[in-house]
């Protein structure tokens, strides 16, 4: 942690710390106990006053049939979207690996999606599945299928989710290669001497040894599907239709800046920062463990 | 290659192009569809190769916007956009790498307290702090400015760590041969440790260059000034109007426009960004 080698004190490391510590304070540590103080206060309709009402926002939340709606449905779909990710992600990494010519110019091709912005990638689909003019809803119309996202809440969640794994396998992608190719060559060519084929190699050795990356990967892609995709959710849906595709987080804005309910939706702010907290200890333990080869 | 067998290397060629496929489509029906004039973009089937309009739509979207969404020009939001990335991204590197040296080179009371002070702030995404954090930067009259854009996003458990792992590998004989010749503190880290972390800085930059260009919740709650919208937050307000009146050749060239920094940012330092991707994160 410290070095062996070290200066003595003196004010300098104060001064060093100080731009960091003081932005964390103001515009972390602050908000975030503001945001727990708020979830047990109640606001009066006219918002004139407050009154301290302990665990009734909690309360309210867990019998609000919306909001545990809300919950199922962001379970679902942060699920559908790891997994998802993760298994395209993995298949190509797994090809890749096998391929001799053309790595650079498919690594190229592959990755940018990690630049895009999410609501860029809801604006690129939701344009292609358009109901009036979109590209691949006119395909399925001419098959038969009467594509709409605006009335339909499968199809909304559909599309949200094919946007939000779209954006993401670039990432894991990335953190799969490197993962695969830190594997030692003997240990394939050993169990190739031994006459396992690909496909063999593949589950009883790449696979066991890259559980690390994928526990790693795992965390990243439901913290992923629980808070960047707001900006694709806010891009294509907007909830609807009918709530079908209010995930958490959008349901945190939306109950504070549409419906101004402060209460509650500091109350769920609070769920949201436990879920992170708890994501991260477990991202943090699962990185402290190495795979011994 | 451990063995040849052309079959599965075949096989594996066509995934992978399937994949490329599936990524790259929708980039391709973009860039499509800002090549063509509105009224191709109302018929049905839409195309499917290029017209000849690109120019036409890139000069339109760039000086005077897409009307219908209030014709901001891009031009302006993609500058906007350029200045709040980049001022996140240097403001991240500089406080961590100062942070992280503070923490791995001096002793001090209180070291490991703000150590912890510091990793709490990758804890908490400013989704979930949203409304309090609002609140902070009205009271210090930020609304509306590139600071209130980008400070409050300014504080980074991620890169002060990453610098900490940098520092802690470099040995420390570089800080007893700089004390013999003479070097303060401030010396060593400009003249020892600034030049030693140069790669790092530099794939950290990619990381947060993009995040910073990609922010859109907290610039869409904290402006109402058309002068300080970024284009990310443009090309929502754009699909909204497209309700009413659909100019998508014009909301897809903005599109394309609000891809193309991030996207060469990243392919120009593929390398550097792989590795500081994949090593960081972790």
């Amino acid at each position: 942690m410290l070095k062996r080698v070290h200066f003595g004190p003196s004010i300098l490391p104060y001064l060093l710390v100080a731009p960091q510590i003081i932005i964390t304070i103001v515009f972390f540590i602050w908000p975030a106990s503001q945001a727990l103080y708020q979830s047990f206060l109640l606001e009066d309709a006219f918002g004139l006053g407050s009154e301290f009402v302990k665990f009734e926002n909690f309360q309210a939340l867990f019998d609000d049939k919306y909001y545990l709606g809300a919950f199922k449905r962001t379970a679902f779909f942060s699920f559908v979207v790891a997994f998802s990710a993760m298994s395209i992600a993995l298949a190509l990494a797994a090809m890749i690996d096998r391929i001799s010519r053309g790595v650079y110019t498919y690594r190229t091709l592959l990755i940018w999606p990690y630049a895009v912005a999410p609501v860029v990638a809801g604006a690129l689909w939701v344009f292609m599945f358009d109901p009036t003019l979109g590209i691949f809803a006119y395909a399925l119309n001419t098959v038969g299928y009467d594509w709409n996202h605006k009335l339909n809440g499968g199809e909304a969640m559909g599309l949200v989710i094919v946007a939000a794994v779209w954006k993401q396998i670039a990432y894991n992608f990335l953190f799969f290669v490197a993962a695969i190719h830190s594997i030692p060559k003997s240990l394939i060519e050993a169990a190739a001497i031994d006459g396992a084929g690909p496909f063999k190699r593949f589950w009883s050795i790449i696979f066991p040894l890259i559980t690390p990356t994928t526990f790693f990967l795992l965390v990243v892609n439901i913290v992923y599907a629980f808070f960047d995709t707001f900006g694709i959710v806010h891009a294509i849906t907007q909830g609807g239709p009918a709530k079908a595709t209010e995930i958490l987080v959008y349901k945190v804005w939306y109950d504070g800046s549409v419906a101004l309910d402060l209460g509650g939706s500091a109350a769920q702010s609070v769920i949201l920062m436990g879920i992170v907290i708890v994501m991260t200890v477990i991202q943090f333990r699962y990185i402290e463990r190495k795979v011994e080869y | 290659m451990i063995e040849n067998r052309p079959f599965t290397t075949l096989f594996a060629h066509v995934m992978l192009i399937c994949g490329v496929a599936l990524v790259a489509f929708p980039i391709w029906v973009t860039f499509v569809a800002a090549t063509h004039d509105a009224v191709r973009m109302t018929q049905v089937p839409l195309p499917l190769l290029p017209g000849d309009q690109f120019l036409v739509n890139m000069k339109a979207v760039l000086f005077d916007g897409v009307q219908s969404a209030g014709g901001i020009p891009v031009g302006l939001m993609l500058f906007n956009s350029l200045i709040v990335a980049m001022m996140i991204s240097i403001g991240k590197i500089a406080i961590s790498l100062i942070s992280a040296f503070a923490i791995v080179y001096f002793r001090f009371p209180f070291r490991m307290g703000f150590f912890w002070m510091i990793f709490i702030t990758l804890m908490l995404p400013v989704e979930v702090r949203i409304f309090p954090t609002f609140k902070v930067v009205a009271d210090l009259q930020m609304l509306n400015s590139y600071m209130g854009m980008s400070l409050p996003l300014i504080a980074s458990a991620t890169a002060t760590f990453m610098f900490r792992q940098v520092f802690l590998t470099i040995p420390d004989e570089m800080l007893e041969a700089a004390r013999v010749d003479g070097a303060g503190p401030m010396r060593f880290f400009w003249d020892i440790l600034i030049p030693m972390s140069r790669t790092n800085i530099a794939a950290l930059f990619v990381i947060l260059f993009i995040y910073g260009w990609n922010q859109y919740l907290w610039p869409l709650l904290i402006t109402t000034d058309a002068e300080y919208f970024t284009v990310v937050m443009g090309i929502k307000q754009m699909l909204e109007s497209a309700e009413l009146s659909p100019e998508w050749n014009l909301i897809m060239m903005t599109t394309l426009l609000a891809m193309v920094p991030p996207i060469f940012v990243v392919l120009s330092m593929q390398k550097m960004f792989v590795q500081g991707l994949t090593e960081t994160d972790k």
